[in-house]
């Protein structure tokens, strides 16, 4: 097992951005005694409370855990689950998992698409598809804004939208 | 903590129970279907009726009819109630008198239910997940004092080889040789590793399981820790579960509180921790080379193998890795011996198998039967056939990595070798079921686009045959391919199977293999109207551009 790192920073210290977000970080960092085996568990954490990961957040995590900045970047980017892009106000995830595929996810994904088109610039909603979510008894699926839609059609998941995009085509 | 101390938990438990009890599914499927909500109506309808003293509701695991969704039983009648919704609760309060209740009756005795045999399963819909105590009621962990008392290491390996178990995570691969290997190695520390990573899309049984019996996987992860002499487990389990994650998180405190997990288990000198691992999101995760690098927390890129992780795994250490069924599977050997498994089955694949059952077939959900049940029994006997009076056209088993199985052989029975001579394999269960109005080349399309944004991008069969193939496909969809083109298609599959480095890309082709070997004229009906052979394709550049 690799020897845990030494750490660089009084843990009491604030950021000096001043952002308390970063207590979160080095709260992970603490508990995995900054190995850097717990690289991912750090991303993870640091997506939860920022967003999204930026370049100065990869720095930062680096240097907690005295990896290369290019392990980091190289770690963050191989990873569906991180991202770079902060997220919009909604999100909509549609499944597009077999089951879902089967039952007409691709049309509620169109159907999707072409409500919210230029939306997500605005920063209002973003649209992801994920490879099946697990919830294939009640395909398709959709995480809108996080919960579990089951059952969808086309006309169900354009409701749901219309109430985040009231000016909508 | 001992087996006396053990057993004293579980009777205060019985004991403790009330007369009725509702029983409200709590897996993801149900709880993404309002079940939260009909416990929280359930257990106000319970106050105001004034019957708190008799009536008890608790959240248990998968009822398995997931398409039918929240489920309710109640205990003692068993009597299920199905498609619940909150407003229903006080006539469901009023059914355990025998009034008639406004909610949907189930049968249990259906075929869905009655055809089902459970080993993995046993506990699953009883026991409430976060609660040790119920699970303990429910025998947990006195098959681990068995073999911290009662039985050396070897014994212990020696009884799950006899046993016939087999990986379940698809390879089939058998469990008590690759244990045999890892307990032989003379190099520690050892670790034992949980493959939770269930990437298949549509397979859902690892997730049911860990949601809904937490503590089955980890008394059978201790146990492999004890036979084969490691210290320290990791469960990898996809970072898309977060239900999942919290049950183990609060199964593993709960454990190591009443000291079945932690130092000095059962007051052996056995001491056993286990960490979970969340994944990221990346398919090839679920390979065992490439799901250790990420637990390193570096890139999930596979490697050559050998060596075997059984020699050098883990930070170059040996390491057992199974997958959660095959986990589940091993307290229930150990309980009953090895004959008992070996007694269920076929010859050659031995237990149950759990399947996750979804797309066109009317009851979906998860699904156990002994090995060897034929095909046709599952889809048609326990999942209904395909709805509204269409025809099942075929079964996909094994997800991205699998292949599809027409309808005119479902009488094949499922193990692991009758799937493999048909062209698909077992993979970790999940089936989905395709009606007529299916198109198998859009099936074939949509697995190599799933294969292509996971293939790893390490070696270049894999990164670039599946680009290659993906377009190749496209073409064919869109009616501009030929019948070079089809061909071109088939040779590309068998480099990319035979040459690619690890397990994605040499099954990669499987499902584009399987629908050329049955549904041959629907790819052949696309080549109608096409280009004459011998024009340039375009392709050559393209190919070019893809692998820079």
């Amino acid at each position: 097992m690799p020897e845990p790192a030494v750490k660089t920073r009084s843990a009491d210290a604030p950021h000096p951005s001043g952002d308390d977000r970063f207590k979160l970080i080095d709260a992970t960092m603490r508990r995995h005694r900054h190995q850097p085996d717990s690289l991912i568990e750090v991303l993870h954490t640091a997506q939860d409370v920022f967003g999204s990961l930026s370049p100065d957040l990869l720095h930062y995590i680096a240097h907690g855990l005295k990896l290369p900045t290019s392990r980091v970047y190289g770690v963050a980017t191989f990873y569906h689950f991180f991202t770079f892009e902060p997220k919009g106000d909604h999100s909509c995830v549609v499944c597009l998992g077999t089951a879902c595929y089967v039952k007409g996810g691709e049309a509620i994904r169109e159907a999707v698409d072409k409500f919210v088109k230029g939306e997500t610039r605005c920063g209002r909603v973003s649209v992801e598809t994920a490879r099946c979510i697990g919830a294939c008894g009640l395909a398709p699926v959709a995480l809108v804004d996080g919960q579990v839609r089951g059952n969808l059609t086309t006309e169900i998941v354009v409701d749901l939208l219309k109430a985040w995009v009231p000016d909508g085509p | 903590m001992d087996l006396d101390d053990l057993i004293e938990i579980g009777e205060q438990e019985i004991l403790s129970r009330k007369a009725y009890r509702f029983r409200v599914c709590a897996a993801a499927g149900c709880l993404s279907a309002g079940g939260a909500d009909v416990r929280r109506a359930i257990e106000e309808a319970v106050k105001a009726s004034g019957r708190a003293g008799e009536v008890e509701v608790s959240s248990v695991g998968c009822l398995r009819a997931c398409g039918e969704g929240p489920l309710v039983q109640i205990d003692p009648s068993g009597d299920l109630y199905e498609r619940v919704t909150a407003a229903q609760a006080p006539s469901l309060v009023g059914a355990i008198d025998g009034r008639p209740c406004e909610a949907r009756v189930g049968d249990p005795s259906r075929p869905f239910f009655s055809r089902q045999q459970s080993i993995v399963l046993e506990n699953c819909g009883l026991v409430e997940p976060e609660r040790i105590e119920s699970a303990i009621a429910a025998g947990a962990y006195q098959s681990l004092f068995k073999c911290l008392h009662e039985l050396t290491p070897a014994r212990v390996v020696d009884e799950v080889v006899a046993s016939g178990l087999r990986g379940r995570g698809g390879a089939g691969y058998p469990t008590g040789v690759k244990w045999g290997m890892v307990a032989k190695m003379p190099k520690a520390p050892k670790y034992v590793v949980c493959n939770a990573d269930e990437g298949d899309p549509g397979a859902f049984m690892d997730r049911s399981v860990l949601e809904s019996d937490p503590h089955r996987v980890l008394e059978g992860m201790a146990i492999a820790g004890y036979a084969v002499g490691a210290q320290q487990g990791y469960i990898f389990v996809r970072g898309e579960y977060p239900l999942a994650i919290r049950r183990l998180d609060v199964g593993i405190r709960q454990a190591k509180r009443l000291g079945l997990l932690g130092s000095q288990i059962f007051e052996s000198s056995f001491d056993f921790k286990i960490d979970i691992r969340i994944g990221a999101g990346a398919f090839v995760c679920g390979e065992e080379t490439a799901l250790i690098r990420s637990i390193e927390g570096r890139r999930g890129v596979p490697r050559t193998r050998p060596p075997y992780p059984a020699e050098m795994g883990l930070w170059d250490q040996p390491t057992l890795i199974n997958n959660v069924e095959t986990f589940a599977n091993v307290p229930a050997i150990l309980r009953e011996g090895a004959d008992w498994f070996a007694a269920i089955g076929t010859e050659h694949s031995k237990g149950t198998k759990v399947f996750a059952l979804a797309g066109n077939v009317r009851n979906t959900g998860l699904v156990e039967v002994p090995m060897g049940t034929p095909l046709r029994e599952i889809v048609e006997t326990i999942g209904g056939g395909a709805p509204d009076g269409r025809r099942i056209k075929a079964v996909q088993t094994g997800g991205p990595s699998g292949g599809c199985i027409p309808a005119s052989l479902l009488d094949t029975p499922v193990d692991y070798e009758s799937l493999v001579r048909l062209g698909s394999i077992m993979g970790s269960g999940g089936m989905i079921v395709m009606d007529e109005t299916t198109d198998m080349v859009n099936v074939a399309k949509f697995f190599m686009g799933f294969c292509m944004d996971e293939s790893c991008g390490k070696c270049v069969p894999c990164r670039a045959g599946t680009v290659q193939l993906h377009r190749l496909l496209e073409r064919i969809n869109a009616r501009q391919a030929d019948a070079a083109d089809l061909s071109k298609l088939e040779e590309l599959c068998e480099m990319v199977k035979h040459a690619s480095l690890c397990g994605l890309g040499q099954s990669a082709p499987n499902p584009v293999l399987s629908t050329l070997r049955y549904f041959r004229q629907e790819y052949e009906a696309r080549l109608e109207g096409t280009t004459p052979p011998g024009e340039p394709t375009g392709l050559d550049e393209a190919a070019q551009e893809a692998t820079v």
